[in-house]
C-alpha cells in the first residue's frame, strides 16, 4: 500500500464514468429508502410473514455455504490441480449457473430430482422423499446457483499458489493430509472465505431456480425474495420493508468480512 | 426489474420502422392472444405486435410503475379497476371474455383426485396460483364458498407456472381456469368445479394513457372483439357470456 503511487487528480473522463457506474448502484437503493415506510417498519419487519421468511432465508443460505465448502471445495481442488481430460468442459459446466437465468436452473432441477424427474422418480419410490415443496428443495436450488462462486474463488487461488511451498513441505517429510491441513488451506484461506462469503450473499438473494424448484409457501419454502415478489403484488409497504432488511443484513455481511478477507478478491 | 424486462423486451424486437403495439396480457390468455396477434398482424402488416404474458397483478404493477405498455388485457376485473382508478386508462375498459375455474390433475390423476374436499388432504401435493394472481383469488374464493379448509404446498406465482408444475405430475392437483386444461391439451385432465361454488372470471382490455398510438391500441381491441377475434376466444374455451 505505502508504495502504491497516489493519484492526486484523477483524470476526468475517467471520474465521470466511475460515478455513472456508481449511480447504477445507489440511485434504486436510494428509490427503496425513499419508499421506506420508516414510522410501520417495526411493525413490518416482525410480522410472522418477515421473520418465518427471514428463518428459511437464513437456514437455507448457510446450509447452502456449508454443503457449498463441502464439495465445491475439493472440486477446485480437482480442477487446480488434477489434470484429467475434458478439464475445460468440467470448468465451463461448473460456471453455468453463474450466466444461467436460475429459472432454468429451477427448471433442470425438477426435471431432474422431481417426484417425477429422472433421478427424483426413484428416489421418491424407494425413500418416499419429496425434495420439490420442501426445505430441502429450497437447499438444493440456492446451491446449485450459489457454489460456483465459491468454486471460481478456490480454483483462481490455488492456480496462482506457489506450489513449490506445498513440495518443500512434503521433503521435509509432511504426509499429503499435513500439506494440505497445514500448507495448501492456510495459504488460500482467505480466497475461501471470501469465495463462502460471496456464496452466501448469492444464496441470500435467491430467487428463480428457489421459487422453479422449491415452490412458495409461507413457513416452509418462502425465503425473503419470494416474500418480496408476493407483497409487491399485495403490500407495497410490506414488500420495501423485507427488501431494506436484505439490504441491510447483506450489507452488514458483506462489509464485516470485507475488512478481514476481501482484499485478496 | 420487470419493469427493465418490459424496456429490454421492447429494446429487443425493434422492427424494419413497423409501428410497435406493446400488449400486456393476462398468463392466461397467452395461447388466445398469440393467435389473435397473428390475425391482427395479417390486417394489419405494419403493426408488430408484441405480447407480454405475465400473472395480471405483476402486469397491474408494470403499468403502475411506468412500464410503456400500450394495452393491458387483465384476467379479472379488480387488476383493470387498479389501472382505471390510477388514470392510466383512456376510455371505460372492455370486458371481452368470461373463464372459469377448474381443477387439473397429472394426466391419469396419481393423485385420485375428485373434487374440492381433496384440497384438504395433507398427503397431496397441491398448488394454487399466489393470492395477489386473479386465479389464486378467485381459487380462494371457490375453496371457501365449498367450506374447504385447503393444505396447500405452493403458492405460483402464475397460472402457467402452476399448469406447468401439474403436467410435469409434480403437483397432484391445482385449481387453474378451464382454458388452461384445454390448451394444455391431454397433459391434464381437468375435473369439474359445481356451478354453485364455481366463480366467474371477466377479462378486461383498456387502452392504457401511455400508448404511443391510440388509433392502433383501439384497432388491436376492435379485433378482440370481433367476431374473428371470439372465434379464437371461444376456441381456447373462454365463453362470451
Amino acid at each position: 500500500m505505502t508504495n502504491r503511487r497516489v493519484i492526486r487528480r484523477p483524470p476526468a473522463l475517467v471520474l465521470l464514468l466511475g460515478a455513472v457506474g456508481l449511480a447504477l448502484f445507489v440511485v434504486p437503493l436510494a428509490g427503496l429508502l425513499w419508499r421506506t415506510p420508516w414510522s410501520d417498519l417495526p411493525t413490518l419487519i416482525t410480522s410472522s410473514m418477515v421473520t418465518d421468511a427471514l428463518g428459511i432465508s437464513l437456514v437455507a443460505s448457510v446450509s447452502a455455504t456449508v454443503f457449498s465448502a463441502l464439495v465445491g471445495v475439493p472440486l477446485a481442488w480437482l480442477l487446480a490441480r488434477v489434470e484429467f481430460p475434458g478439464r475445460r468442459l468440467v470448468r465451463g459446466l461448473v460456471l453455468l449457473p453463474l450466466v444461467l437465468p436460475p429459472v432454468v436452473g429451477g427448471a433442470a432441477l425438477l426435471f431432474a430430482l422431481g417426484r417425477r424427474g429422472m433421478v427424483g422418480e426413484p428416489l421418491y419410490e424407494q425413500t418416499g422423499l419429496v425434495l420439490p415443496f420442501s426445505i430441502w428443495g429450497v437447499i438444493l436450488a440456492t446451491t446449485f446457483v450459489a457454489m460456483p462462486f465459491l468454486v471460481i474463488t478456490v480454483e483462481g487461488a490455488l492456480r496462482n499458489f506457489d506450489e513449490r511451498y506445498e513440495s518443500a513441505a512434503a521433503s521435509l517429510g509432511a504426509g499429503r493430509w499435513t500439506v494440505l491441513r497445514r500448507v495448501t488451506l492456510p495459504m488460500i484461506g482467505p480466497s475461501v472465505m471470501a469465495g463462502l462469503t460471496l456464496t452466501w450473499a448469492r444464496a441470500f438473494g435467491e430467487f428463480g431456480a428457489t421459487i422453479t424448484f422449491a415452490g412458495n409457501l409461507p413457513g416452509r419454502t418462502q425465503t425473503l425474495p419470494l416474500a418480496v415478489f408476493v407483497a409487491l403484488e399485495s403490500d407495497r409497504a410490506v414488500a420495501v420493508a423485507i427488501s431494506l432488511l436484505m439490504v441491510v443484513v447483506s450489507l452488514a455481511v458483506l462489509i464485516a468480512l470485507r475488512e478481514r478477507w476481501w482484499k485478496v478478491l | 426489474m420487470s419493469i427493465l424486462v418490459v424496456i429490454v423486451a421492447l429494446a429487443g424486437c425493434g422492427g424494419q420502422g413497423d409501428e410497435e403495439l406493446l400488449v400486456s396480457a393476462a398468463a392466461s390468455l397467452a395461447g388466445a392472444f398469440a393467435e389473435i396477434e397473428g390475425a391482427f398482424e395479417d390486417a394489419r402488416p405494419d403493426v408488430d405486435v408484441v405480447l407480454n404474458f405475465g400473472g395480471s397483478s405483476t402486469l397491474r404493477e408494470q403499468i403502475l410503475g411506468g412500464a410503456p405498455v400500450d394495452v393491458f388485457a387483465s384476467a379479472n376485473m379488480s387488476n383493470m379497476d387498479a389501472v382505471v382508478a390510477a388514470g392510466q386508462t383512456v376510455g371505460a375498459p372492455r370486458v371481452f371474455a368470461f373463464n372459469t375455474l377448474e381443477i387439473a390433475v397429472p394426466a391419469g390423476n396419481p393423485g385420485s383426485v375428485d373434487g374440492l374436499d381433496d384440497f384438504s388432504d395433507d398427503g397431496l401435493l397441491l398448488g394454487l396460483c399466489a393470492e395477489a394472481v386473479p386465479c389464486g383469488e378467485l381459487a380462494r374464493e371457490a375453496l371457501s364458498t365449498a367450506g374447504v379448509t385447503a393444505a396447500i404446498d405452493t403458492n405460483e406465482p402464475d397460472v402457467r407456472a402452476l399448469l406447468a408444475k401439474i403436467e410435469a405430475g409434480e403437483l397432484d392437483a391445482g385449481i387453474i381456469y378451464v382454458t388452461d386444461v384445454t390448451s394444455a391439451g391431454g397433459t391434464v385432465e381437468g375435473i369439474a368445479i359445481p356451478e354453485d361454488v364455481n366463480v366467474t372470471a371477466e377479462c378486461s382490455i383498456a387502452v392504457l394513457a401511455g400508448a404511443a398510438n391510440h388509433q392502433i391500441a383501439n384497432a388491436f381491441i376492435d379485433m378482440v372483439l370481433s367476431d374473428e377475434g371470439q372465434a379464437i376466444l371461444s376456441e381456447y374455451g373462454f365463453s362470451s357470456q
